[in-house]
């Protein structure tokens, strides 16, 4: 079996293992949340060994050369050194320059870099502040459009992260960006085709980026975004996606609640079911999901169901575990 | 001469299937508790190898291969009936888009060599 040498110190690995589980096994701490190869936060580099593909699969050509891999995604072949990343090579400096609440319990923050960062409307940021907590958070910005990176940040009850990004994350201040990652996007040609996008909670943020980005990009085909969220009061971009609706004939927003009251103007019930109940036939459509991860998962199945081709499902379910 | 693979449309032909019958699989009750969905699109890319080896096209699968993959299900109660349900869905699949009845015997006939491999007999 293969060994993985980590600070100076050698492991074992089991069969089939991944970097990521041999070190955790061993009571290594090293950073990771998705475990799935999508959120790059458990990143390392290696120092001597060869990598398998698909432990470099989506990482930049500048990182894929310099030997960055994802642990989660890397059963080795054979003995590994390895090491933390160096933040030089991965992260960029990125400056607070607004930071305005939307809502009871989310929060909008725009950063800006030296740089520009290139990034597509949908895609995440990793952000890692100084005590070295790293969490993803999707971008709500269109490259095209806006000059800076926007993000929603929502106070997750006991969330270290978002806690700390509220609280003390001021204006002015620093923070470690890494990214873009992801792949739910929006992509050019077939502008006829229907699209349904569903997020619940900040799952609103990527969803906004793709919807301005599709209409941005002349988008003819219908476009039916559903937001949900538990209390009204969270539905924290009701006015701006009232008024872009209006603005665009073929832009149907669908603002709804779970709190079990009945308001004017949005719609009681599950974003999910209501969208699922409304287009039961999605055959020919492109789906986008955003959200907590179980509503993602079901109505992945669901939509897939209906009739949706499984290429034309794009998905971002919030991976980072907040401790 | 073309091969059965050629016949049916090659790799296109296959993305065309692997929808229709992916989803046929995963909305029969009898079966879909065999399918972890927790990763969707993995298993999908697993439907897809197999249509493309049932299709007569390039696959690196071998009885052993198919053996260990299924040995944890036949653990689980997989049986010749689950077997036949999900032959059922390949042929209905192919019949729905029109492929020949011939081709359809010829796919047919590779998905049912696998029976023994897959049930672990």
């Amino acid at each position: 079996m293969p060994e993985i040498t980590y600070q100076g110190k050698t492991y074992p690995c089991a069969p089939d293992e991944t970097v990521l589980d041999t070190l955790l096994r061993h009571g290594i701490e090293v950073p990771y949340s998705c475990c799935a190869g999508s959120c790059h936060t458990c990143m390392l580099h290696c120092l001597h060994g060869e990598l398998t593909a698909p432990s470099q699969k989506d990482l930049k050509p500048a990182l894929k050369s310099l030997k960055y891999f994802l642990a989660c995604q890397c059963v080795p072949p054979q003995d590994l050194v390895v090491a933390l990343p160096d933040d030089e090579d991965v992260y960029v400096s990125a400056r607070l320059v607004e930071k305005t609440q939307l809502s009871p319990s989310v929060w909008r923050f725009r950063l800006e870099t030296a740089v520009p960062v290139y990034y597509h409307a949908g895609q995440f940021l990793n952000l890692k502040n100084e005590a070295g907590w790293v969490r993803s958070y999707s971008l709500a910005s269109l490259p095209t459009e806006d000059e800076s990176l926007e993000l929603h940040v929502r106070r997750v009850p006991g969330g270290q992260m978002s806690h700390w990004l509220i609280d003390n994350f001021s204006v002015g201040m620093h923070i470690e960006i890494e990214g873009p990652n992801g792949h739910c996007i929006y992509t050019e040609g077939e502008p006829e085709r229907p699209l349904l996008m569903i997020g619940t909670g900040t799952g609103l943020a990527p969803l906004f980026g793709i919807l301005r980005d599709a209409l941005h990009q002349g988008h003819t085909g219908p476009i039916h975004l559903y937001h949900g969220v538990r209390e009204p009061a969270e539905l924290y971009l009701h006015d701006s996606l009232t008024a872009l609706a209006q603005q665009h004939g073929n832009l149907h927003y669908h603002a709804c609640h779970s709190c079990g009251e009945t308001c004017t103007d949005m719609r009681a019930g599950r974003a999910a079911d209501l969208a699922l109940t409304e287009h039961p036939d999605l055959k020919a459509w492109r789906v986008f999901l955003c959200g907590a991860p179980e509503m993602v998962k079901q109505t992945r199945m669901k939509a897939y169901l209906a009739g949706a081709a499984m290429s034309d499902i794009s998905a971002d379910a919030f991976t980072a575990p907040e401790h | 001469m073309s091969t059965l693979f050629e016949k049916l449309g090659g790799e296109g032909a296959v993305d065309a299937a692997v929808d229709i019958f992916y989803r046929k699989v995963l909305a029969d009750d009898s079966i879909n508790q065999f399918f972890d969905n927790t990763d969707m699109e993995a298993q999908h890319a697993k439907q897809k190898s197999f249509l493309t080896m049932a299709f007569g096209g390039p696959n690196n699968y071998t009885g052993t291969d198919m053996r260990n993959a299924h040995a944890p299900l036949v653990a689980r109660g997989l049986n010749e009936d689950h077997f036949n349900a999900v032959a059922g869905h390949l042929q209905s699949t192919l019949e729905e888009l029109n492929v020949p009845a011939d081709l359809v015997a010829e796919v047919m006939t590779i998905a049912g060599s696998t029976k023994d491999d897959v049930l672990n007999r």
